[in-house]
C-alpha cells in the first residue's frame, strides 16, 4: 500500500450478534478515488461490514475513519446524534431494495435531505434534483413516483438521491441484486460514470464482472474475515487461497 | 297511544340544532383524538422510558374504562376540585382522550408496518431520529391508518351521544327534550336515529374523500 494517508480507515472491526461472531478483526483502508469491491458469499459479513462504515450497524469492537474523522466515536446519545447526522451527510449510501420514500416524487426524493440538512432554496434544489437526474439518465421522470419505476430507474434515482448530498464517498450495498437481469446494465453504467469522476466507492457486490471490470481492489470476504485481497486480475484470475477459488468457480461458472 | 309522526316536524329546528352540535362535538374530538393519538403514538414507540411508562398507564386508564364514567369524571369530578369546564369542553375533551388512545393503537401498528429500509434510507442521508419520524415514517403511516381511524371515527360519533348525560344539548339530548315536551319517544327517537345516520353518511363521504386524496399521492 502508498504511504497515502487512507480516506477511509477501518481498524480491527469486530461485530458479535450474541454468540455469533460476523466480523473477525478486519482492517479495510480505501484511499481516496480509489473503488473497493467487497465479494463473498451471503453470511460471510461483507453488508455488516459495509454497514458498519456509516455506523448503521455499529461495530462491536475497532474504529472506522473518514479523513481524519472517526465515525463511530463514543459520544453521549445528543452528542452522537449530531455527529452521526453530519458524518453521514458525507456518506452516500445505495441499498439493494432501493429504500426510495414511496410518498414522494422523485424530486422529492433528491431535494428533501438537501433542503433540510443543507437549508438551499427551492429553487437551488429544484437546479439540484434536475442535475442530478440528468447525470443518471432520469431527467423526463422527475415528477413521477417511486411506484411508477422500473427497478432499475428505481436504483438510479436512488444513486442520484446519495449523490445530491455531494458526499465523498459511496457505499454499494448489492445495488443491483434485486434487479432483474436486463435492468442491471443501466445501474452499471451509472457506477462506471462514476468510477470515471474519480468518486470513492466501496461496493459490495456478486456480481464478478463488474467487478472485475470497475474496481481497483477486491476484497474476498468469508465467515467474517477477508481471507483475500488485491488487485482484480490477481483475485479473479491467480487467487491464492483455496476458499476464494471454490467460491469463484461457483459464481463465474454460474 | 298510536304513532304520530306529524309531531316531529314541529321540532324539527331543536334536532337540527342537536345535530350541529353533534357534528361540531364530533368534529372537534375527532381532532383532538388524532393529533393526541399521534403524540401517544410517537411517545409509545420512541419516547424514553421515564415518559413512555406514565403515558402507557394513561393509556391502559383510558381504554379499561367506560368511556360515560370518563365523562363523569371529567365534568364532575373535576368540577369537585375547582376546574369548572363547560360541559361542551368536558364532552370532547373525554370523547378526544377516550378515541385518542385507540388511533394511537392504530398508529403504533402502522409506524411499525413501515418497512425498516425507510428509516435507514433517510438515516443516511443525515436525517436526524426526529426528522426522518416526521417526514418519513409518519406521512407513510398515516396511509395505511386512515381506513382503521376512519372507522373509529364512526363509532366516535356514535357515542358521542353519552355526551347528553352531562348535560350538552346535542342530538340524543335535543329529542329527548322534544320528548318530555310531547311524549312521543318512538317518533322522536326514530328522528334523532335517522339525523344520526345522515350525519355518518356525510362523515362516511368525508373520509372516503380523505383517504382518495392520501392514497393518489401512491
Amino acid at each position: 500500500m502508498t504511504d497515502e494517508k487512507p480516506f477511509i480507515d477501518v481498524r480491527h472491526a469486530q461485530k458479535r450478534f450474541g454468540d455469533l461472531e460476523v466480523l473477525k478483526d478486519i482492517d479495510l483502508r480505501v484511499n481516496k478515488g480509489q473503488i473497493v469491491a467487497i465479494i463473498g458469499p451471503s453470511g460471510s459479513g461483507k453488508s455488516t461490514l459495509l454497514r458498519a462504515i456509516n455506523d448503521l450497524d455499529p461495530l462491536s469492537g475497532g474504529e472506522v475513519w473518514l479523513e481524519d474523522k472517526q465515525v463511530n466515536k463514543q459520544l453521549p446519545p445528543r452528542q452522537y446524534e449530531k455527529h452521526i447526522n453530519k458524518v453521514r451527510q458525507e456518506i452516500g449510501m445505495v441499498f439493494q431494495h432501493f429504500n426510495l420514500f414511496p410518498h414522494l416524487t422523485v424530486r422529492q426524493n433528491i431535494t428533501l435531505a438537501p433542503k433540510m440538512l443543507k437549508g438551499i432554496s427551492d429553487a437551488e434544489a429544484n437546479q439540484l434534483a434536475e442535475a442530478q437526474l440528468a447525470k443518471v439518465g432520469m431527467s423526463e421522470r422527475i415528477d413521477f413516483y417511486p411506484s411508477q419505476l422500473s427497478g432499475g430507474q428505481k436504483q438510479r434515482v436512488a444513486i442520484a438521491r446519495a449523490l445530491a448530498m455531494n458526499p465523498k464517498v459511496m457505499l454499494f450495498d448489492e445495488a443491483t441484486s434485486a434487479l432483474d437481469p436486463e435492468l442491471v446494465e443501466e445501474v452499471n453504467l451509472v457506477m462506471k460514470a462514476l468510477a470515471a469522476e474519480h468518486m470513492t466507492m466501496i461496493i459490495v457486490t456478486h456480481e464478478m464482472g463488474f467487478a472485475q471490470s470497475v474496481c481497483d481492489r477486491v476484497l474476498f470476504m468469508d465467515e467474517g474475515v477477508v481471507v483475500e485481497e488485491g488487485p482484480p486480475e490477481v483475485i479473479f484470475k491467480n487467487p491464492k487461497h483455496e476458499r476464494t477459488r471454490n467460491f469463484l468457480r461457483k459464481h463465474l461458472a454460474g | 297511544m298510536g304513532l304520530d309522526f306529524s309531531v316531529v316536524p314541529g321540532y324539527l329546528d331543536t334536532l337540527l340544532l342537536g345535530s350541529l352540535w353533534t357534528i361540531s362535538i364530533m368534529l372537534v374530538s375527532a381532532l383532538i383524538s388524532f393529533f393526541i393519538g399521534i403524540l401517544l403514538a410517537v411517545i409509545a414507540l420512541y419516547a424514553p422510558a421515564i415518559i413512555r411508562y406514565p403515558f402507557r398507564l394513561f393509556a391502559f386508564v383510558f381504554m379499561g374504562t367506560p368511556l360515560l364514567l370518563q365523562l363523569f369524571l371529567i365534568y364532575f369530578g373535576l368540577n369537585q376540585i375547582g376546574i369548572d369546564l363547560p360541559a361542551f369542553v368536558a364532552g370532547v375533551i373525554g370523547l378526544g382522550l377516550h378515541f385518542a388512545v385507540y388511533n394511537s393503537d392504530i398508529i403504533q401498528a402502522g409506524i411499525l408496518a413501515v418497512d425498516k429500509g425507510q428509516y435507514e434510507g433517510a438515516r443516511t442521508l443525515g436525517l436526524s431520529r426526529g426528522q426522518t419520524i416526521r417526514k418519513i415514517i409518519v406521512p407513510q403511516a398515516v396511509r395505511t391508518v386512515t381506513p382503521p381511524i376512519g372507522n373509529n371515527m364512526v363509532a366516535l360519533l356514535k357515542d358521542s351521544a353519552l355526551v347528553s348525560v352531562i348535560g350538552v344539548t346535542e342530538l340524543t339530548l335535543s329529542a329527548q327534550l322534544a320528548i318530555s315536551n310531547t311524549f312521543r319517544p318512538f317518533e322522536f327517537y326514530v328522528a334523532a336515529a335517522a339525523c344520526y345516520y345522515v350525519i355518518n353518511l356525510g362523515l362516511e363521504y368525508g373520509l372516503r374523500k380523505v383517504e382518495l386524496r392520501i392514497q393518489a399521492a401512491r
